[in-house]
């Protein structure tokens, strides 16, 4: 175990299966796409924009994967003083936060034609802005400090504190009125939504979880190609 | 064929709700890989610049 949180190693893993996560989020957003743009019908109540539902909710999904993903890869770097936890939290940090933006643009447009407004200060909503923040926050606090291991405890201590948020999203819901509806796929009595939208729903998920890997090994090796860049230099400094 | 598709694009009269959600997320994740890729591109290069200019100077060091 211990032998693949080097980054080497853990590269040899993931380089080979970096093409497959690429072609797989292709393919599943563009399915996720045609399924849920021409197959799947309008909503009884909702018209045409329950359409938006299909890139609002996966992104949704995401933020908060992304951050509990984010969360453990800190935990175990602080824990057991490896690397490659810090570089996949900071890898992950800015597609979080991408994510993050998308679902709170796409439910600002999902709500202006069904609520009748773009924003409302309700629980869901401001738990979902701070989950933005906190993906800002670990970007700002990961590279504010001249030595970079000293940024990477800050700002892992910042995901650790942040997770709390995770399952106050969650939850926001059904502890606080709220505007929003509440979950209809991850519920314990099973998903409350037809199969013809329930579909696109789960593939475009699976196109934006593939879509996550890729993008975060590409940015992990970015993130080892820098730290030796830095080592380097640094030897260059020392002789 | 083209009043289906104009009824496509029309979205019910939501167009101007849907499509920006779409393009909007679009943009976002292509300019997050444009510039993911780019970056990576960019350290790969700069390391390799670094070993040569090192080997460089080894081999200077040598015959010097």
């Amino acid at each position: 175990m211990h032998k693949y949180a080097n980054p080497n190693q853990f590269l040899r893993i993931a380089n080979p299966i970096l093409p497959w996560c690429a072609w797989l989020a292709g393919l599943a957003i563009a399915a996720g796409l045609y399924l849920g743009l021409v197959q799947a019908p309008a909503d009884y109540q909702q018209g045409e924009t329950v359409r938006i539902m299909y890139v609002h909710v996966p992104s949704a999904w995401m933020a908060l994967f992304v951050y509990t993903n984010m969360a453990i890869a800190s935990a175990t770097a602080i824990i057991w003083r490896h690397p490659l936890g810090f570089l996949i939290a900071k890898a992950s940090a800015p597609i979080g936060a991408c994510f993050t933006f998308i679902s709170l643009a796409t439910g600002s447009l999902w709500g202006k034609p069904m609520w009748g407004t773009w924003w409302v200060w309700d629980a869901r909503l401001t738990s979902v802005l701070i989950l933005f923040f906190l993906y800002i926050g670990y970007i700002a606090l990961v590279d504010a400090f001249d030595d970079p291991t000293r940024g990477q405890r800050a700002a892992s201590i910042l995901a650790l504190v942040g997770a709390v948020n995770v399952p106050i999203i969650h939850y926001s819901v059904e502890w606080w009125n709220t505007l929003h509806q509440p979950a209809s796929v991850a519920r314990m009595d099973g998903p409350a939504i037809h199969s013809s939208m329930l579909w696109p729903l789960l593939i475009m998920a699976i196109g934006f979880t593939a879509l996550y890997f890729a993008l975060m090994v590409v940015r992990l090796r970015g993130e080892i190609a820098a730290m030796k860049v830095r080592n380097v230099r640094l030897g260059q400094v020392q002789a | 064929m083209i009043g289906a598709l104009g009824e496509f694009f029309a979205m019910g009269g939501y167009a101007q709700y849907v499509w920006p959600a779409y393009l909007i997320a679009a943009a976002i994740l292509a300019v997050l890989t444009g510039l993911s890729l780019r970056d990576l591109r960019h350290q790969e290069a700069t390391l390799l610049a670094l070993r040569r200019q090192r080997r460089g100077a080894a081999v200077d060091e040598a015959q010097g």
